[in-house]
C-alpha cells in the first residue's frame, strides 16, 4: 500500500468463492477497500442536486432574454448567439438558433417546443428542462440563488476538508511524473483500458487533471461570473468587471461554463457506467469499493469514477 | 446476457431515468406554487442584502463609461407610454403643469416644479442599465441629486424607505407603478432625479418628466413617470406590501443581484 492511496484498505478478504482458491498472489483476488471518507460523499452528493438545480433554474433565468453577448452592452446586431422563433411561411412556427451569425434550425427544443400539456410554445429552452417548467423569471431567480448560496458552502466545506484530510495533496494532485504519463492514460481511456489491482486504487492522472480542473476552474469560475453579473457586486469590485470584459461577457462566460459542466457530467458519468455502475455507486454511497485483481480473463474494467 | 435484454434493460433504465426527471420537475413546480417553500427560497435575499452591504462602501460608485460606450439603441421597457389621461394631459403640456410632491416622514413636506428640480444642484453621469431579464445597455443620465431633494425637506427620525409613486397604471385594476429604497441607496451619490438622457430632455419612452436613477441595483428599482415621493418608516401598507410593483409580483426587493 502506498502512501497515494485513496484511504486505507479496511479489508483485504477474498469476495468470492472462486476467488478463494485462486492461485497465489494477493493481486488474484478482490479487495474491497474505503475508498471515498463520509464528508466525500456527502459533498459531492449535495453538489449533484446544487448543480442540477442551478443548471434548470438558470436556464429559466436564460429564457427571460435568450441571447448571448460579449462586452458589456448588449447590441441586439452584435449577439454571439440567439433563439428565436419565427412565423413560418406555412403559417407554423419555427424554433432559429444563431450562432455567430449561422442559423440552425431547432424547432422542438430551442426556440420553440411544445410544454407538458402538449402546448406549442415560444421559449428558449423547453419546459421540461427549466425550473420551475412554465416561464417564471422570478421564481427562477428565488430558486438560483438559494442554491447557489448552498452550492457554495458546500463547496466551502469540501475545499477545507479536502485540504485538512490531505484529500486534496494525497489523492487529486497529480505529480510531474503522472502529468509525463497523461498521453498514455488518455490512449488507455480510449481504448477502455482502465487500471486494475493496485493501480485502481488511486485515481489515474485523467481524472485527477479533470477533477482540479473541475474543483479550482470550472465552479469558481461559475461562481465570479455569477457575481460580476450584480451591479451592486460591480460597484464593489470593478476589477472583476475588467476581468470578464464586461458584464454580457461575463453571462456569457457563465453559460459556457455551465454547458462545460454538462460535458463534463456526461463523460464522468459514462465513465461511472463502463468502470462498474454498481461498484462505483456503492463507493459513493457507502464508501467501500472493489478492487479487481490485475490477473483473471475477466475484461471487466474499473477505475472508480 | 443476450442482445435482447440489454436493449430491454437499456430502454427500462432509460424510462426510470425520465420518470424520475419529471416526478423531480413536477416535484418542483408543486414546490414553486406552495406558500412556505418559496418563503425558504426568499430567505436568502436578506443574506445578499447584508453581505453586499457589509463588503462595500457605503458610496462605491457604479462603474462610469464614455461617450464612446453609448448604446446605439436604448431598450424602453416595461411602460413605453403611461396609459392615463392625466399623464396625457401633462406629457402634451409639456410637463409645465406636473409637479413633484414630497410628502409623509419629512419636517418639509414640498412641491417641485419641473424647473425648480432643475436647479437643484446635479449630477452627469454615464452608466449601465442592467434589466432582470439580462440585458445591458449604456447611456447618460443628467439629474438632480436626491440627496440635495432630501437635504431640503429634511426626512424625520423614523423615516426608513423613500416610496416613489408613478403615472403609469399596470393593469384595469388601476394599480400604478411604485417603488422603494432604503436611505443608504437615497444618499448615494449616482442616485439622481433624472431629467435629461443623452442630452435630450428625458423623453417619454424613458420615463418623462423625471425617473430614478439607482446604479448599483437592476432597472426595475429605476421608476420611471415620477409623480410623488412619500417618506415612510414602512410599506407594508401599500398594494401588496412588498415594497415595489415587481416586487408584489414575486421579484426581490433588493435588486442588486
Amino acid at each position: 500500500m502506498t502512501q497515494r492511496n485513496l484511504s486505507s484498505v479496511e479489508a483485504v478478504a477474498p469476495a468470492s468463492a472462486e476467488n478463494a482458491g485462486a492461485a497465489s498472489a494477493s493481486d488474484t483476488r478482490e479487495a474491497i477497500i474505503y475508498r471515498h471518507r463520509l464528508p466525500i460523499r456527502l459533498t459531492h452528493w449535495a453538489n449533484v442536486l446544487c448543480l442540477v438545480i442551478l443548471l434548470m433554474s438558470g436556464l429559466q433565468i436564460f429564457n427571460a432574454h435568450p441571447a448571448l453577448y460579449w462586452g458589456n452592452r448588449s447590441d441586439a446586431e452584435q449577439a454571439l448567439l440567439t433563439i428565436d422563433s419565427e412565423v413560418t411561411d406555412s403559417g407554423g412556427l419555427a424554433g432559429i438558433t444563431t450562432i455567430f451569425g449561422q442559423r440552425f434550425g431547432t424547432t422542438g427544443v430551442l426556440g420553440v417546443s411544445r410544454d407538458s400539456s402538449g402546448t406549442i410554445q415560444r421559449r428558449g429552452f423547453p419546459d421540461w428542462s427549466t425550473i420551475p417548467s412554465p416561464q417564471w423569471l422570478a421564481m427562477g431567480r428565488r430558486w438560483h440563488f438559494y442554491f447557489a448560496w448552498t452550492f457554495v458552502i458546500n463547496g466551502l466545506i469540501y475545499l477545507l476538508y479536502s485540504l485538512f484530510s490531505r484529500h486534496l495533496s494525497r489523492d487529486l494532485l497529480p505529480s510531474w511524473r503522472e502529468l509525463r504519463g497523461i498521453g498514455r492514460s488518455l490512449v488507455d481511456h480510449l481504448l477502455f483500458r482502465h487500471p486494475r489491482g493496485d493501480a485502481a486504487r488511486r485515481y489515474n492522472v485523467l481524472q485527477k487533471v479533470a477533477y482540479m480542473l473541475v474543483v479550482f476552474v470550472l465552479l469558481p469560475l461559475t461562481l465570479l461570473t455569477g457575481l460580476t453579473m450584480s451591479p451592486w457586486i460591480n460597484a464593489a469590485f470593478p476589477q472583476m468587471l475588467t476581468l470578464f470584459d464586461g458584464r454580457q461577457s461575463a453571462r456569457t462566460i457563465h453559460f459556457i461554463v455551465a454547458f462545460s459542466l454538462v460535458a463534463f457530467t456526461l463523460i464522468h458519468v459514462f465513465m461511472v457506467v463502463v468502470t462498474g455502475l454498481l461498484n462505483n455507486l456503492r463507493s459513493m454511497l457507502t464508501g467501500r469499493y472493489a478492487i479487481k485483481p490485475t490477473s483473471g480473463e475477466s475484461h471487466d474494467t474499473q477505475d472508480g469514477y | 446476457m443476450t442482445h435482447k435484454t440489454g436493449i430491454d434493460r437499456r430502454r427500462f433504465v432509460a424510462r426510470l431515468l425520465s420518470g424520475i426527471g419529471a416526478v423531480s420537475l413536477a416535484g418542483c413546480d408543486r414546490l414553486s406554487q406552495s406558500e412556505w417553500f418559496p418563503r425558504v427560497l426568499a430567505s436568502v435575499e436578506g443574506l445578499n442584502n447584508r453581505l453586499h452591504h457589509a463588503i462595500t462602501p457605503r458610496d462605491a460608485l457604479a462603474r462610469e463609461y464614455t461617450e464612446a460606450d453609448l448604446s446605439p439603441r436604448f431598450p424602453s421597457n416595461g411602460t413605453r407610454s403611461p396609459n392615463s389621461a392625466a399623464y396625457r394631459a401633462l406629457a402634451n403640456g409639456g410637463f409645465a403643469e406636473w409637479k413633484l410632491e414630497v410628502t409623509g416622514l419629512v419636517e418639509q413636506p414640498s412641491s417641485y416644479s419641473l424647473s425648480e428640480l432643475r436647479q437643484l444642484p446635479s449630477r452627469t453621469q454615464i452608466t449601465r442599465h442592467d434589466c432582470v431579464e439580462g440585458w445591458s445597455a449604456i447611456a447618460k443620465w443628467k439629474g438632480a441629486r436626491f440627496s440635495e431633494l432630501l437635504a431640503r425637506v429634511r426626512p424625520l427620525p423614523n423615516a426608513r424607505y423613500v416610496v416613489f409613486h408613478c403615472a403609469d397604471p399596470m393593469d384595469f385594476s388601476g394599480t400604478r407603478y411604485y417603488e422603494s429604497i432604503d436611505f443608504d441607496d437615497a444618499y448615494h451619490p449616482q442616485t439622481i432625479l433624472a431629467f435629461e438622457w443623452n442630452d435630450q430632455v428625458l423623453p417619454v419612452a424613458y420615463g418623462a418628466p423625471i425617473r430614478l436613477r439607482l446604479e448599483r441595483q437592476l432597472g426595475y428599482k429605476m421608476a420611471k413617470y415620477i409623480m410623488a415621493i412619500e417618506l415612510v418608516e414602512s410599506f407594508a401598507h401599500l398594494a401588496g406590501g412588498k415594497g415595489g410593483y415587481w416586487e408584489d409580483q414575486g421579484y426581490e426587493w433588493y435588486a442588486g443581484i
